[in-house]
């Protein structure tokens, strides 16, 4: 019971960092069709702008990662204005869009290895204190990691459902031309969305930066992850990919207590493959969709 | 401006992409409240005309004035904005938004009066209101075009852009369709309407247009159009209207 309760803790905590990650790629794919390999390394950029704030400049931690949430909304909105929407416009489909996103990985991992160098960087955060609350330990980090993607979460979730612009992303995601003629401003919408989906990144580089170190391909090797998460939430849907995401996590720390936390990583691969066998559009996707 | 007419689309050419015209000259008028009905057979190019007059279609040549605006290639939500709206022939809801969201999104230009439209629609489709927190992909046929007709009145256009809102449907639901079209109508609202189901919309019509090859090949009144004996044998095709 102790270590399942554990094992639930770290789930969750590492959990939360695919969640907030998940749910930008999803949101950005939901709109613009856009399989974006890059943002797992906005997630590192998002980490090294929080780093440079918080250690370089020496700022506290809180403004760090308010910058590097908002930096990485810009970043995203960037890429729109000079990437997505010219190459759109040109009549780019999914295949190209998804290519040049994985040479926009490239550059960025490439821009913060030229940067920073190979060599792991530290938050000013204290990464040995835990609390002891009898049958489990929960370290300092996990709680800042768990609550604050917590709030997040829920707040995202309150966004899409009450709120007009997140209706109206979700509009988008079911269909962008009905959208269109609707009389709904999508350019703006789209605006919202790498706002939120880039900051959302950044974050999500933070919290990673906080749990673990930084490195430049930090991000990358999360995004494998969080497409999992992505497609076992059912590809789309922005609340798929938080359930996606915190399940991932949580299965991923469970498993450690019968198979060697080696594998944690293929677990979760396994059981992404078993849900998609017995669920094809994952677990809250849609049965069908129609063109 | 008592007389002008509403909308008037004139030497329209263009198409989908730069190479390939679909519109090859044609034109269309809607005088203040009437019904306008447009057919021809498939491939004559009628979705393309309703689209590029809702800016949806690039165009080479030729204006579209809405209220004596020029709205030629104007971005839909200014259209929209301007009080025209446009019904498309599929996909004409958000399958994943519930009833209720789905007409708050047609309500884009128009978020003041949101709930006062909102409690129009429910009268005007009573069965929408019943199921106004349910997801609209559990709709039935005829109910997802009531669901999208409601969604384009939300901002309460003056022009109702309709492609084909009877296709596909059972045969008690086209005849709600058409009720609808004229209810609509009755409050002021001048209809542009493509039809499959060619005589009944053209009974209904103040004005009709007879596409072929992207050009007008007929135009009069209704009920002229439906008399014309070459109308009749070309495009109404004895009893059974044309359907796919």
């Amino acid at each position: 019971m102790e270590t399942f309760l554990q094992t639930t803790i770290n789930g969750l905590a590492s959990g939360s960092i695919y969640a907030l990650g998940a749910i930008g790629l999803s949101l950005v794919y939901a709109i613009l069709k856009l399989v974006n390999f890059a943002h797992g390394d906005f997630m590192t950029l998002g980490g090294y702008v929080a780093f440079v704030v918080n250690v370089s400049l020496g700022a506290p931690l809180v403004v760090a990662a308010a910058a590097a949430v908002a930096a990485i909304a810009v970043v995203g909105l960037i890429t729109e204005a000079v990437i997505w929407r010219p190459m759109r416009n040109r009549g780019a489909g999914v295949m190209q869009l998804l290519l040049l996103s994985i040479g926009l990985a490239f550059v960025i991992r490439n821009l913060i290895l030229f940067g920073w160098g190979g060599q792991e960087k530290r938050l000013d955060i204290d990464n040995t204190r835990t609390f002891d609350l009898g049958i489990v330990r929960i370290s300092l980090i996990q709680v800042i990691v768990i609550s604050i993607a917590a709030v997040v979460l829920v707040a995202v979730g309150v966004m899409l459902r009450s709120t007009y612009v997140g209706k109206s992303m979700r509009a988008l995601s079911d269909s962008f031309d009905l959208a269109e003629v609707s009389g709904i401003d999508t350019r703006r919408v789209v605006t919202y969305t790498w706002v939120l989906g880039g900051g959302l990144a950044g974050l999500a580089g933070v919290l990673a930066g906080i749990f673990t170190t930084l490195r430049p391909d930090t991000g990358f090797l999360l995004l494998l992850g969080i497409f999992a998460a992505v497609i076992l939430g059912g590809i789309g849907n922005p609340f798929g990919a938080l359930v996606g995401g915190i399940a991932l996590g949580l299965v991923q720390e469970w498993s450690t207590n019968w198979i060697t936390p080696t594998y944690k990583e293929a677990i979760g691969f396994v059981v992404l493959i078993l849900v998609l066998l017995f669920r094809p559009n994952g677990v809250l996707g849609h049965a069908t969709r129609t063109g | 401006m008592t007389d002008a007419p509403v909308l008037v689309a004139e030497d329209l050419v263009g198409g989908y992409v730069a190479e390939v015209d679909i519109l090859r000259g044609c034109a269309l008028t809607a005088g203040e409240g009437e019904i306008v009905v447009v057919i021809g057979p498939n491939g004559a190019g009628k979705s393309t005309l309703v689209k590029a007059i809702f800016g949806l279609v690039p165009l080479r040549q030729g204006t579209v004035t809405l209220h004596g605006t020029d709205v030629t290639g104007q971005r839909p939500n200014r259209i929209s904005a301007l009080g025209m709206s446009y019904v498309p022939q599929v996909n004409n809801v958000f399958p994943s938004l519930t009833i209720q969201e789905n007409l708050e999104m047609g309500a884009a230009n128009s978020r003041a009066t949101m709930d006062e439209r909102m409690d129009a629609m429910y009268a005007l489709f009573p069965r929408l209101r019943e199921r106004r927190r349910n997801r609209a992909e559990g709709l039935s046929g005829g109910e997802r075009q009531m669901l999208a007709v409601a969604r384009a009145l939300m901002p309460e256009p003056s022009v109702l852009l309709l492609d084909e809102p009877s296709a596909g449907l059972a045969p008690k639901a086209v005849g709600e369709v058409f009720e609808t079209v004229q209810q609509v109508n009755a409050s002021g609202v001048t209809i542009v309407m493509i039809e499959q189901n060619a005589r009944a919309a053209l009974a209904l019509a103040d004005r009709g247009y007879v596409l072929e090859g992207g050009q007008n090949r007929f135009t009069g009144k209704g009920a002229d159009l439906l008399d014309d004996p070459q109308v009749a044998e070309l495009y109404l095709g004895g009893g059974a209207a044309g359907r796919e």
